[in-house]
């Protein structure tokens, strides 16, 4: 079979799914369609939430960092839970786990050459083999600093850690062709992302990125508030599963 | 070796809404049409379900419903003294894939284009001198508005499209559009109701007497039943359209407004998951054989047809074009060729935020063209005698989505993460509106698209490489419309202002939007277009390029409009006139 190429659409696991272990369900979809539309019962690819339990990914070492981490970038207040109460971390860890952490849809051919700011990421890693090679980097940074590693340290310590990555006073040894800037907001990007995304995903636990903002989630009908103006909504948010 | 297959009287390339458009009107005509689609099928009830397309993360972030780079990528660079490099995600702009194209996930805007943007190059040098054009390429399209209007009336009522005539036969109608040139009927449906910022916008503009309007959108305002008898449901603003599959019936789309009749036909065939490699050439080189393809398992088909249509993504033809050998390819350096020539792109970049106090504006009840647009400075709507550019932006102020993945504004100083991101962002996200500029893009002698020299796809032939910057005229409209609009901003008295001005170096990586034209140009002078007014290809008489690719200039406005118009004016010409005398419907 040609790479890139889908053996069946029907096949194919949704791109967003986080893990690897839909059955694969074949009934063939014909390729010739003519005299009819081609419509089947029950043949949508629904998304499968994931399973809380365990690592998929991360070693329980670098989740422990990741769970530091995601914590400081939204911190636990009045407002909302923290990003590892959210379930950020395990968010993380099952996208790195699946078609995003493997880079499957993205063009991976080479050459790869050192590109232009315009050009976007031009490296030769996915997204999994950053987290691997930054969490490494992390945590050797901060065991010779500190003696001990980042989920030890203080809050407030974690903080000028990270606010050190994102503006350059920090240099990570990292694998060729990759910055700390970079992957810091790789992190940053992805934790973000579990926050408010639909919480099978593993994140947003409660709807909490939701309720922050005020966001209703997937309620898909507004017909009855749009000319209310400058009327606050009045329902709360809705997962795709329901969850309220 | 190729499996040789039956013939067939028209092979279409892509079944997006050109290639649906061409094979409703071809197989009404009683020709025998396969179209032929790299991606899946795809429908309403199975793809884009209720149930689950509410996904921001799947659809919007992830990208499910878009072509993949690995399927097909491009390289880029600014200008030809930098080394083109892949987009490795596709980022500035987002090609469709699979059944529907990128009629499926697109916002829904209806424009026509000016009558002055068919015919740029003529109408500017008239106006204000050949001299204040010089530094831009403009060609004439060979196609006037007054030949398209019944075509624009056509794309409107297949997609039911709502919104409000501004100039009905020549009679100015306060409340539309008043710088549209004349069009025969009002809209089949009526405008979508404005939400709170988009009101206030246009309570604004009036009152700084501007002419605001609600953009015309294919996400119906009410029930619509289609010329074709294609039932279509009401919009629900549900925040969930472009990028997405509507799961309500009411975006149009290939799928709502023409497949479940095409698709029935005895005479109309869809092979999906098969891609075109080539179009065949017949010894003489002035027709083609037909299209070589290969489907999902690897085998490779040639399918022998009378009429070649291409109607994949603009650069898609383009790319198509190159790969067969057909035409002239177009060089920068000596201005020489056609193929590549005049890609343009749209100018955006110019737009003010606004963060209020005390606000409700709910930016998750909206749909992908629900907005309050002003043409007061778009195309040449406008004076340009004292100004230093040709050119314009329509203006609005849009209500899409508030999916918090992708929108979470905060004010200017907060901390990207924390504590004092979080009480930003929780206080920012109901109070805060934008208005942007969505700018006119013209032909410059340095922009355009060839064949990669190191890059290749998985069957192994070149990526088509985009050799593209923001040309200085636009970039002089653009600051003069960012200054428009920190006028209507700062009108609207809000709490923070900040103002976006575009800038040189187009950067591939941040979202822009997916309006790519050119590179197949259409017009009356085969020395600077690849096709003439039919479009029809100038070197190979039975091929039909159909597309944004057609586009000499790109206007303020969303293509769409523009593009379904052009592809009722080409199957016309084909079953008025092609089929009748089949060879080249323009003399050289």
């Amino acid at each position: 079979m040609l790479r890139g190429q889908k053996p069946s659409r029907r096949r194919f696991l949704a791109s967003a799914s986080a893990l690897p272990i839909l059955a694969i369900t074949g009934h063939a979809q014909a390729a010739n369609i003519s005299g009819h539309l081609p419509w089947e019962a029950f043949a949508g690819e629904p998304p499968r939430p994931v399973n809380p339990m365990g690592w998929y990914f991360l070693t329980p070492a670098e989740a422990a960092t990741v769970e530091a981490i995601v914590d400081r970038l939204i911190p636990a207040d009045h407002l909302s839970v923290g990003g590892k109460d959210a379930g950020c971390a395990i968010f993380i860890d099952r996208q790195l786990a699946g078609s995003f952490g493997k880079s499957s849809r993205l063009y991976m051919k080479g050459p790869f050459a050192k590109g232009l700011p315009t050009q976007g990421y031009q490296a030769e890693l996915t997204p999994a083999a950053r987290y691997r090679d930054g969490l490494r980097a992390l945590e050797a940074h901060v065991r010779g600093a500190h003696g001990k590693g980042f989920a030890q340290l203080s809050g407030e310590q974690q903080d000028e850690i990270l606010a050190g990555l994102e503006s350059g006073k920090i240099e990570l040894k990292l694998a060729p062709g990759l910055s700390t800037r970079g992957f810091f907001d790789l992190v940053l990007e992805n934790t973000m992302e579990g926050f408010f995304a639909d919480p099978l995903y593993g994140g947003n636990k409660g709807l909490a990125g939701w309720k922050l903002v005020g966001f209703p989630g997937a309620r898909y009908d507004y017909r009855d508030h749009v000319d209310k103006h400058n009327v606050p909504y009045p329902r709360g948010p809705v997962s795709i599963y329901g969850e309220t | 070796m190729a499996r040789l297959l039956p013939r067939k009287d028209v092979v279409i390339m892509g079944l997006g809404w050109t290639g649906a458009v061409l094979a409703q009107e071809l197989t009404d005509a009683g020709l025998d049409v396969v179209a032929i689609e790299r991606g899946p099928w795809r429908d309403t009830a199975t793809d884009f379900n209720i149930g689950y397309m509410p996904d921001e993360l799947r659809f919007s972030v992830r990208k499910e419903l878009f072509l993949s780079p690995v399927v097909e990528a491009m390289t880029m660079r600014n200008n030809a003294d930098q080394v083109a490099l892949p987009m490795r995600d596709y980022g500035s702009f987002l090609p469709g894939h699979g059944v529907g194209g990128a009629g499926v996930h697109w916002n829904g805007y209806v424009w026509r284009f000016f009558g002055s943007d068919f015919q740029l190059k003529t109408h500017l040098s008239k106006r204000y001198g050949a001299r204040r054009v010089s530094e831009l390429q403009l060609e004439d399209w060979g196609v006037s508005y007054d030949e398209l209007e019944h075509c624009f009336d056509r794309f409107e009522y297949l997609t039911g499209t709502s919104g409000k005539a501004g100039n009905l036969k020549g009679q100015k109608i306060e409340g539309g559009n008043v710088f549209e040139d004349a069009r025969a009927r009002d809209y089949p449906t009526p405008p979508l109701k404005m939400p709170y910022a988009a009101a206030l916008f246009m309570e604004t503009a009036r009152g700084l007497g501007l002419h605001p309007f609600p953009a015309p959108a294919a996400n119906l305002s009410q029930p619509y039943v289609n010329p074709l008898g294609v039932a279509m449901g009401q919009c629900t603003y549900c925040g969930f359209c472009e990028r997405f599959g509507c799961a309500n019936y009411s975006k149009a789309t290939p799928q709502t407004t023409i497949l479940p009749v095409l698709m029935k036909k005895k005479n109309f065939e869809a092979r999906t998951e098969c891609e075109v490699l080539k179009i065949n050439l017949h010894p003489d080189g002035k027709t083609a054989s037909g299209v070589i393809y290969v489907d999902r398992s690897g085998e490779e088909y040639e399918q022998p047809a009378d009429i070649i249509l291409l109607c994949g993504y603009g650069l898609m033809n383009v790319r198509m074009l190159l790969l067969s050998g057909i035409g002239k390819a177009y060089d920068a350096t000596t201005g020489e060729g056609t193929v590549g020539r005049n890609y343009c792109y749209q100018t955006q970049g110019a737009g003010v935020r606004l963060i209020f106090e005390g606000k409700h504006f709910n930016p998750f009840i909206g749909t992908g063209a629900l907005a309050a647009v002003i043409d007061d400075f778009n195309g040449d709507a406008f004076d340009h005698s004292s100004l230093d550019f040709v050119g314009g932006a329509g203006i609005s102020c849009g209500t899409s989505n508030g999916r918090p993945i992708g929108y979470r504004p905060t004010p200017q100083g907060t901390p990207r993460w924390g504590a004092k991101w979080k009480k930003a962002v929780a206080e920012t996200y109901q109070n805060t509106m934008g208005i942007g500029a969505q700018g006119s893009s013209y032909p410059v002698r340095g922009n355009y698209l060839d064949l990669d020299p190191t890059y290749k796809d998985r069957f192994g032939r070149p990526l088509l490489r985009v050799t593209f910057d923001f040309p200085d005229n636009d970039l002089r409209m653009a600051n003069y419309m960012s200054g428009q609009l920190t006028k209507i901003g700062r009108a609207m008295n809000p709490r923070e202002l900040t103002v976006s001005h575009a800038g040189k170096g187009w950067n591939s990586v941040p979202y822009q939007t997916t309006h790519n034209t050119g590179g197949a140009t259409m017009g009356a002078n085969p020395r600077t277009s690849v096709v003439n007014r039919y479009l029809q290809s100038w070197d190979v008489s039975n091929l039909f390029v159909i597309g944004a690719s057609a586009f000499q200039n790109n206007a303020g406005k969303n293509p769409t409009g523009t593009v379904g118009a052009l592809a009722y004016w080409a199957a016309e010409a084909i079953r008025d006139r092609y089929l009748k005398k089949p060879g080249a419907l323009v003399g050289t």
